[in-house]
C-alpha cells in the first residue's frame, strides 16, 4: 500500500523485503530494511540503530569538568569532537572564557579530525562501494601509470610501482585468504571503473592507510594521544614555552615544526591523491545520481571553527550556520539551541517511552526511558528479528526535528548552506568540481554529491589547519603564550544552578550537547548528534529521516547483493555509537527494565 | 590450486634472507628455553602454516580500539592485514555486509575450528535480553559466545572488553559486561586502555603469530611485556616528582617548565600501561608529555574512581614505599604528608588491588 510522507516521499512496502544487517564499514551497529518493487527499485526504506549505551545517564552527578572524557568515548572515530562540544557546553553554562591560543589549538584539533576522518572515510569505509578490488588484478600497470600521471603529479605513479602492488595483491588473492576483502560484491554490475582506475584506487587505499596515522600526530602533540586526546575546561592542557627553561616539556619550536610539517604533508596528500581520485572516480559514476534524499529539501548546519575565541555567532564561524527548508536556497534560517520550539526529539518510532508521544521534547527537558518492543507486523521474535514493523517502534535512535522538519546534516549540508549564502570558500570549489565533471548544480543532491562535498571539505580543513597554526605562532610571537583560563576552575566560583549548550560541526554533521549543572555536579546532560539527525526513524507526522529518504527510488541491480544500499548509506559516514546516546530524567529506571 | 602464503613467504618477500630466518628461529627457540631441534620444528611450522584467521567483533564500544590499531607504525597495519594475519571478519573495515558477512563467521567456525583468534572490541550488554546491542537481528552476546566456542584464543581489546569501560560506569544502565564474565572457558588476553596503544595492539597480535604462543600474562590477564609497570615508574617527569616540583595550576610557570602533574590529578602512579615508554602514535608524545595528567584509562573501573582532577591522596588503598626494600601500605593521610614532604618520597607503592576473579593464567 502506498503512503505519501509530509516531506514528499511515496512509500510502498508491498514488494519484496531486503534486509542488510549488519551494515559494515561504519561505526557501530546499523540495520536497514527496504522493499523493492518488481523492477528491484526501492519503494520503502527502514533504518534502525541497533545499539544503546546510555552515557548521559552515567554522567549525572559527576564533575562537569570530567564530562569531556566521558562524552569523548561516545565515539572513537570522530574522536575529540564530543570532547570539544562538551567543554563548550560546560563553559557556556558556567560563563568561562578561553584564551585566543586555546581557541586556535582547539580549532587545529577539530580540523585535524576533519581531515583525518574524511580521508579514512573515503578510502577505507566508502571506496569499496565504487572500487572493485578484484578487477584491479587485470589492470595494465603501464596504463595505470599513465592514468595516474594524467590526473596528478603525485610521485608514486610509475609502472613499476603499480606492477609491484599488483603482484602483492595477486599473491594475497591467490593465498585463498582474502581477509577483509572476503565475500564482497566483486564483479557486481554497479561497479563502473576500468581495471586501471581500480588498481590506482587500491594503491591509494593502502597509501592512505599509511598516511592517516601521520595526520593524527597533531592530536598527539597538543593532546597527548590519539584516539581520545586530552581536553580542558577553560582552555587546552598543553602549555606553551618556546624557548625558556623547561621548553622541552611544553609546546616548543620542535613541536610547532612537527605540526607544520604534518599540515604541509596533509595538504599535499589531499590535493594530489584524494581530490584527483574523487574526480576520477566520480567521472565514471556521474550518471548514477541516486541517493539525494533530503539534501535537495532540508539541510542544517550549526556552524563551527570560530575565528576568534569565545564568539559562537554565525559571523565569527568559518563553517556555515543555518537551516534550509523545502529546497528554498534563497533563505537560510537562523538556529537557536536554547529555543525550546526549535530542536526537539520524538520517540513515536523509537524504543523509548514519553508521557505524550505525539509531542517532541527539547534536549534540556529530555526524557529517555527504554521501551523495547516490536510492532505487530514484525517477523521473528524480540531476540531474533527477521523483519521490523516500521509502523511501530523500530530503532534505538530518536527522531530529532528542527521546527518539526527532518533535516540532513553533514559535509553536503554545510556546502549547500555555504553555497546558498554565496560564501566563496564553499561556492567556488563546488562550482569548479561541477564544471570539471560537467554536471549541473542539482547533481550535488545525490550520494555522489555527499561524497564530493566531503572531499572538498577535507581540502578546506587542511588549509584552515595552516591558518590557525600560523595564527597560533603569530600570537606567541606577539608575546601571548597563555593556553588556559583558571579563574573559574574551582567549583566554588560556579553558580548554584546553571545551564548551557555547546555545539560543533563534527565530520558527520551538526553536533550539540546540552547541560544542566546543580551544586557543582551534572544534573542533566543531553547529546543530539549527527547520526541521530541522519539515521532517525519516522516521526509522529510520518516524515522519514535522511538515511531512509536517500535510499528511496534507487534501483538495485541484484537485491541479493545490495551494493547500492551500502554506497548510499556510507555516503553519510554513519556513526551509530554516537547516534544512540540519550538519557533519562530518571536514569535508575532503566536498570529495572524486564529482561525478555 | 590457490597458493597459501605462509609466514616464511611473507618475511622472504619482505626481504628477509633464508639465513636470518634460520637465525631468527634458533634465537626464538633459545629464548623460549627450547633446544636446537625446536628451532627446526619452529622453522618448519612458520614455513608451512597459513596466516592465522582473526575474527574481530564489536559489541558496545566507540571503535577507538580499531582506530588505534590502524595507527600502528611498526608494523604497519597494512602489513599486518595483508601479510601477518588473515582478518577475515571485522565489521569496521570489511567489504562484505549483511548475510555475506554473517556467512564468514559460520565458515570460519567450521573450517578453522580451534585455530582462529577471536578479537573482541566492546562488550555485551545483558539487560533487555541483550538487545541493547543487536547484531544480525540477535543479541550481540549470543554471537560472541557462539564465536568464542571454537576460538583458539581470545583477545579483549581495550577497556570495554577487559573491564566494561564507560558504558559500565555507574549506574551501568545496559548492564554492559566484560567479556571474561560471559566467556568462561577460554584463555582471554586483556589489552586494556581507552584505547590501547597501537603498537601494543599489533605487538600482542604479532607476538602470537611470531612465537606461536600467548604472551606471558599477569594475574589480571594482561601481557606482562606492556602492563607490568606503572606509567609513573618510567615517566620522564618523575625527576620533578622526586624533587617536589609540581604544576599547581593549569598553564602556570611550572606547567610551562614541564613539572610533575601529580597535583593536577595525574593517575600515572596507579596506572599500569606502556604510555611513558612506548608512547603514542609512533612515539610522538603521551598524555603527561602534552600537559594533561594520566586519567588511568587502562585500569579497571577508572571512570568511577573519582574526578580526574582530584589528586590521588584522596584515593583509598594508596600507599608508598620509603625505599625499595621496605614494603608496607601507608594510610592515605600519611601519603598526603609524605608528598608535602616530597623529598623523602622516592617511589610509590603498588596499590593493593583487590583479588579478582579475572586472575587467570592463559
Amino acid at each position: 500500500m502506498g503512503i505519501e510522507t509530509p516531506n514528499g516521499f511515496s512509500l510502498d512496502n508491498s514488494g519484496k523485503r531486503v534486509v542488510v544487517d549488519p551494515v559494515t564499514r561504519i561505526e557501530g551497529h546499523l540495520r536497514v530494511e527496504v522493499n523493492v518493487d518488481k523492477d528491484n527499485v526501492i519503494r520503502n526504506a527502514v533504518s534502525t540503530g541497533t545499539m544503546w549505551r546510555g552515557i548521559e545517564v552515567i554522567l549525572r552527578g559527576r564533575d562537569p569538568r570530567d564530562a569531556w572524557a566521558f562524552t569523548q568515548r561516545i565515539c572513537g572515530v570522530c574522536t575529540g569532537t564530543h570532547a570539544l562540544t562538551s567543554v563548550r557546553a560546560v563553559e557556556n553554562a558556567l560563563g568561562i572564557t578561553i584564551p585566543e591560543n586555546a581557541n586556535s589549538i582547539r580549532n587545529i584539533m577539530q580540523l585535524t579530525l576533519q581531515v583525518h576522518d574524511h580521508l579514512v572515510h573515503f578510502y577505507h569505509l566508502h571506496a569499496l562501494d565504487w572500487v572493485d578490488v578484484v578487477s584491479a588484478l587485470s589492470a595494465d600497470p603501464k596504463a595505470t601509470s599513465t592514468l595516474a600521471q594524467s590526473i596528478s603529479d603525485w610521485p608514486l605513479s610509475s609502472p613499476g610501482y603499480f606492477k609491484d602492488l599488483q603482484i602483492r595483491l595477486k599473491k594475497f588473492v591467490e593465498s585463498g585468504q582474502l581477509g577483509p576483502f572476503k565475500n564482497a560484491y566483486w564483479g557486481h554490475p554497479a561497479y563502473k571503473l576500468p581495471p586501471e582506475a581500480n588498481l590506482m584506487a587500491v594503491a591509494h587505499y593502502l597509501e592512505a592507510l599509511d598516511f592517516q596515522k601521520e595526520i593524527v600526530k597533531i592530536h598527539t602533540i597538543y593532546g597527548g594521544k590519539n584516539p581520545h586526546p586530552n581536553w580542558l575546561v577553560g582552555g587546552v592542557p598543553c602549555a606553551i614555552n618556546v624557548d625558556g627553561t623547561g621548553a622541552v616539556g611544553a609546546i616548543n619550536m620542535e613541536r610547532l615544526n612537527e605540526v607544520n610539517s604534518i599540515i604541509d604533508r596533509s595538504i599535499e596528500f589531499v590535493e594530489k591523491v584524494y581530490l584527483p581520485d574523487l574526480a576520477a572516480i566520480a567521472s565514471f559514476y556521474k550518471d548514477w545520481l541516486y541517493g539525494g534524499g533530503l539534501s535537495g529539501k532540508s539541510v542544517m548546519s550549526y556552524g563551527d571553527i570560530p575565528e576568534h575565541a569565545n564568539d559562537y555567532s554565525a559571523k565569527n564561524l568559518l563553517l556555515p550556520r543555518g537551516v534550509i527548508l523545502n529546497g528554498n536556497l534563497s533563505e537560510v534560517l537562523p538556529i537557536d539551541h536554547g529555543d525550546p520550539e526549535q530542536i526537539q526529539e520524538f520517540v513515536t518510532h523509537s524504543w523509548y517511552k514519553y508521557p505524550d508521544e505525539t509531542k517532541g521534547l527539547h534536549p534540556w527537558d529530555g526524557v529517555t526511558e527504554p521501551n523495547y518492543k516490536l510492532g505487530p507486523a514484525a517477523k521473528g521474535t524480540p531476540t531474533n528479528i527477521q523483519e521490523l514493523d516500521e509502523n511501530a517502534k523500530y530503532s534505538w535512535i530518536k527522531s530529532p526535528r528542527w521546527r518539526g522538519n527532518a533535516v540532513e546534516v553533514g559535509p553536503l549540508a554545510r556546502y549547500i548552506i555555504g553555497y546558498a549564502q554565496g560564501n566563496p570558500e564553499f561556492k567556488e570549489p563546488t562550482e569548479r568540481l561541477l564544471k570539471t565533471l560537467d554536471v549541473p548544480v542539482t547533481a550535488l543532491f545525490s550520494t555522489l554529491g555527499r561524497t564530493a562535498a566531503r572531499a572538498l571539505e577535507c581540502q578546506w580543513a587542511a588549509h584552515k589547519l595552516k591558518h590557525f597554526q600560523d595564527k597560533l605562532i603569530a600570537t606567541i610571537k606577539a608575546g601571548d603564550s597563555s593556553t588556559a583560563n583558571v579563574d573559574k576552575w574551582k567549583p566554588e566560583a560556579w553558580p548554584k544552578d546553571a545551564k548551557g549548550y555547546g555545539f560543533t560541526e563534527a565530520p558527520r554533521g551538526a553536533l550539540a550537547h546540552w547541560i544542566k549543572v546543580k551544586d557543582g555536579k551534572i544534573d542533566n546532560y543531553q547529546c543530539v548528534v549527527p547520526t541521530t539527525w541522519n539515521g532517525s526513524p519516522r516521526d509522529p507526522k510520518g516524515n522519514i529521516g535522511a538515511f531512509e529518504a536517500a535510499l528511496m527510488d534507487t534501483p538495485l541491480a541484484d537485491p541479493q547483493k545490495p551494493l547500492e544500499i551500502l554506497r548510499t548509506l556510507h555516503s553519510f559516514d554513519p556513526c551509530l555509537a554516537c547516534s544512540t546516546h540519550v538519557m533519562s530524567e530518571d536514569g535508575q529506571e532503566m536498570t529495572k527494565i524486564d529482561v525478555r | 590450486m590457490a597458493a597459501i602464503e605462509t609466514f616464511y613467504d611473507v618475511i622472504r618477500r619482505q626481504g628477509v634472507t633464508r639465513r636470518s630466518f634460520t637465525k631468527f628461529c634458533s634465537l626464538t627457540a633459545a629464548s623460549l628455553g627450547m633446544g636446537s631441534t625446536a628451532a627446526a620444528t619452529m622453522a618448519r611450522a612458520l614455513e608451512t602454516n597459513p596466516r592465522v584467521p582473526v575474527i574481530w567483533m564489536h559489541g558496545l564500544e566507540c571503535t577507538c580500539c580499531s582506530e588505534s590499531f590502524i595507527r600502528s607504525a611498526h608494523p604497519l597495519v597494512k602489513d599486518v592485514v595483508l601479510s601477518m594475519i588473515s582478518l577475515d571478519y571485522d565489521d569496521t573495515i570489511m567489504a562484505a555486509a549483511g548475510h555475506q558477512a554473517e556467512e564468514i563467521l559460520a565458515e570460519t567456525k567450521e573450517k578453522y575450528k580451534g585455530k582462529y583468534i577471536l578479537a573482541v572490541e566492546g562488550n555485551p550488554p545483558l539487560n533487555e535480553g541483550g538487545m541493547f546491542c543487536i547484531d544480525g537481528g540477535k543479541p550481540f552476546v549470543e554471537k560472541l559466545k557462539w564465536m568464542a566456542a571454537d576460538a583458539s584464543a581470545i583477545i579483549a581489546w581495550g577497556s570495554c572488553a577487559s573491564w566494561g569501560c564507560v558504558q559500565a560506569a555507574k549506574p551501568n544502565p545496559t548492564q554492559a559486561t566484560p567479556i571474561d564474565k560471559v566467556i568462561l572457558d577460554k584463555p582471554i588476553i586483556k589489552v586494556p586502555g581507552c584505547p590501547p596503544i597501537a603498537e601494543v595492539m599489533t605487538g600482542v597480535i604479532t607476538f602470537i603469530t611470531t612465537f606461536g604462543r600467548l604472551p606471558e600474562l599477569d594475574r589480571q590477564g594482561r601481557p606482562k611485556m606492556f602492563y607490568s609497570q606503572r606509567i609513573h615508574d618510567k615517566c620522564y617527569r618523575r625527576g620533578h616528582f622526586d624533587a617536589g616540583q609540581f604544576v599547581e595550576e593549569w598553564d602556570d610557570e611550572n606547567a610551562r617548565k614541564g613539572y610533575c602533574l601529580y597535583k593536577m590529578g595525574c593517575k600515572g602512579p596507579t596506572t599500569y600501561n606502556a604510555c611513558s615508554t612506548v608512547r603514542w602514535n609512533g612515539g610522538v608524545s603521551f598524555p603527561i608529555q602534552s600537559g594533561h595528567g594520566c586519567i588511568g584509562c587502562s585500569e579497571e573501573g577508572f571512570w568511577d574512581k573519582g574526578p580526574f582532577y582530584e589528586r590521588l591522596t584522596n584515593i583509598k588503598r594508596f600507599g608508598i614505599e620509603h625505599n625499595a626494600d621496605e614494603i608496607g601500605l601507608t594510610a592515605a593521610g600519611v601519603v598526603g604528608a609524605g608528598v608535602a614532604a616530597h623529598a623523602a618520597v622516592t617511589a610509590i607503592k603498588r596499590i593493593a588491588t583487590k583479588p579478582s576473579d579475572t586472575d587467570r593464567k592463559a
